[in-house]
């Protein structure tokens, strides 16, 4: 799950998830060049015919087949020539604040973030309120933002113990992301805030409140340690 | 209609799953067996992803509340309407009032329940299927529990008298003999990082299916598999069937409704054709991986549509016939 940690991959590399899927990943750096380009990839394969939907990952591109191709090579080409194309897509990007509650009930893990940071507990806020934050793929769960932006100083590893379940609503850190739970779930992230907000309703179209491109701004609400 | 008069654990509504809005971080789910469904319901004449019921974990008995067709599929329960046996991978008629039971599986897990023209429930994304962890689909977004009431879409299908069955997949559509549940893996990207032991052991070792195993995912124990060298990967599309390794060494397979997105070295993945046979896995059993490479997943998908294909036409043509015998 770590963002920038360097590509081994000079080209970009296409593999198979069984005959389900085929999953291409984007060469050279994690920066948001790439990711534009990933974007751009995705709505060129989206008309396909093989292809039943484009899911953005992390300077990657899983493409679901509708009919898995029998020339796969040539799906391939299509695909790598599609890529050569350098096309980057330019969002306009939504931007969206969100109040946090840092620390409590609802952020158990800042106090500890803050010592194993060697940071003060405000600090450990004013540093994850700071930046603004891009989102590079939804995922994992329904609505869930992975962002890209965090500093350094808050990288962290993950949790020895995952907690079986945290909240929907739920501010983590881990490695070199942030975000907010979309619904209640296992985590091995460093929960330190809540925020109250739905970021996924299937009644609506699109269904998650947040699409890549957009930009988060945390806002710190209050802060209990 | 149909009452459920005592429920099982974990019943849900499902259909052949969700596509289309995997980039909002939406999983498949739908049937762990969707080949039982598919069976189900074109014994019925339904559309092949008509809802049904998914039933892990019987015992369970329903009530009838109208004259309706059902079929039962997937896993052997020794079913009973009102105390006269149902034969497995069979469709009949049940008259209101009566009483169906199933019993604990004597051969694989999950049964499906389907009903004439589908379970009534409404499209959500696209689907019938239950998502638990958000909470929609199926029957209100969570498990079927005693006293709710199933209704049936319903459809102007006419079964022969007695019913009509279907040959099982696991007869129709037979692998090499073992003692394990046999199943087909694609190697997958990260496979060539794993020890040249350990990519022996995948391939040779019997993986139990462990009781952390869910529709999420089935967690298998067996060696440990390691790689040659450290690998961090970044998050990317994952997909039922994806064989995801975490750092513990134990695999993972990811299931109906997995996590859209993750970022665990996956060392292979179970094809489509495949996908059946472990969700009619249980904890305690054991699953042998058997390579195959991409045009001979193909091909087993197509034998998969064969049997479907086959299947429907042969329910339809014994349909005539009956109907026809009926009115000589």
């Amino acid at each position: 799950m770590n963002m920038n940690v360097p590509s081994l991959l000079q080209e970009p590399r296409v593999s198979l998830l069984g005959n389900t899927a085929l999953l291409f990943e984007a060469p050279g750096e994690f920066d948001l060049h790439t990711q534009r380009r990933i974007w751009a990839l995705a709505d060129q394969a989206m008309d396909w015919p093989s292809v039943a939907e484009a899911v953005p990952g992390m300077t990657n591109l899983m493409l679901i087949f509708s009919e898995p191709p029998r020339d796969l090579e040539a799906f391939e080409r299509k695909l790598f020539d599609a890529w050569a194309t350098g096309e980057e897509k330019q969002m306009k990007p939504r931007e969206i604040e969100i109040s946090i509650a840092y620390g409590g009930a609802g952020g158990p893990h800042l106090r500890e973030v803050a010592e194993n940071t060697g940071l003060s507990v405000a600090d450990v806020v004013k540093i994850h309120t700071d930046p603004s934050y891009t989102v590079y793929a939804v995922g994992s769960h329904a609505g869930y933002c992975y962002l890209g932006g965090l500093d350094s100083r808050l990288f962290l590893p993950r949790r020895k113990v995952p907690l079986v379940s945290i909240p929907g609503g739920s501010l983590s850190i881990a490695g070199m992301q942030t975000g907010v739970s979309a619904s209640a779930g296992p985590s091995g992230w460093h929960t330190i805030g809540h925020a109250e907000i739905s970021f996924f309703n299937p009644e609506k179209r699109p269904p998650a409140l947040l699409g890549p491109g957009d930009i988060v701004h945390f806002k710190a609400e209050s802060i209990l340690s | 209609m149909i009452e459920v008069l005592s429920a099982a654990p974990l019943m849900t509504v499902q259909d052949l799953g969700r596509s289309g809005f995997y980039r909002y971080g939406v999983c498949r789910s739908g049937a762990m067996d969707r080949l039982a469904l598919a069976v189900g319901n074109l014994l019925l004449g339904n559309d092949e992803g008509a809802a049904g019921l998914e039933i892990p974990l019987p015992p369970v008995k329903f009530a009838f509340r109208e004259d309706v067709n059902f079929a039962l599929t997937g896993a052997d329960c020794a079913a009973k309407l009102d105390g006269r046996p149902v034969p497995p991978w069979w469709a009949m008629q049940a008259e209101a009032g009566q009483t169906l039971s199933l019993a604990p599986s004597r051969s694989g897990t999950r049964a499906y329940l389907c009903l004439a023209g589908g379970v009534d429930v409404s499209e959500v994304l696209g689907s019938r299927s239950t998502q638990l962890r958000e909470a929609f689909g199926g029957l209100e977004g969570r498990p079927v529990g005693k006293g709710d009431l199933i209704a049936a879409t319903g459809n102007d299908v006419v079964l022969p008298e007695d019913g009509a069955g279907a040959l099982p997949p696991s007869l129709a559509l037979v692998l090499p003999d073992s003692s394990a549940i046999v199943v087909r893996v694609v190697a997958a990207a990260e496979y060539d990082h794993y020890t040249a032991a350990s990519q022996h052991a995948f391939w040779n070792a019997q993986w139990e299916v462990t009781a952390q195993s869910n529709r999420a995912g089935f967690r298998l124990a067996g060696p440990d598999l390691e790689l040659a060298h450290a690998l961090e990967l970044r998050s990317h599309g994952v997909v039922p069937g994806v064989i995801q390794v975490p750092a513990g060494g134990h695999p993972i397979i990811q299931l109906a409704d997995a996590a859209t997105m993750g970022g665990y070295p996956k060392i292979g993945t179970v094809i489509e054709a495949d996908l059946w046979r472990v969700g009619q896995a249980k904890a305690g059993d054991r699953l042998q991986f058997v390579e195959v490479d991409y045009s001979q997943a193909l091909d087993a998908l197509a034998a998969v549509r064969t049997y479907l294909d086959d299947l429907k036409n042969q329910a339809a043509r014994l349909r005539g016939a009956s109907r026809r015998w009926r009115q000589a």
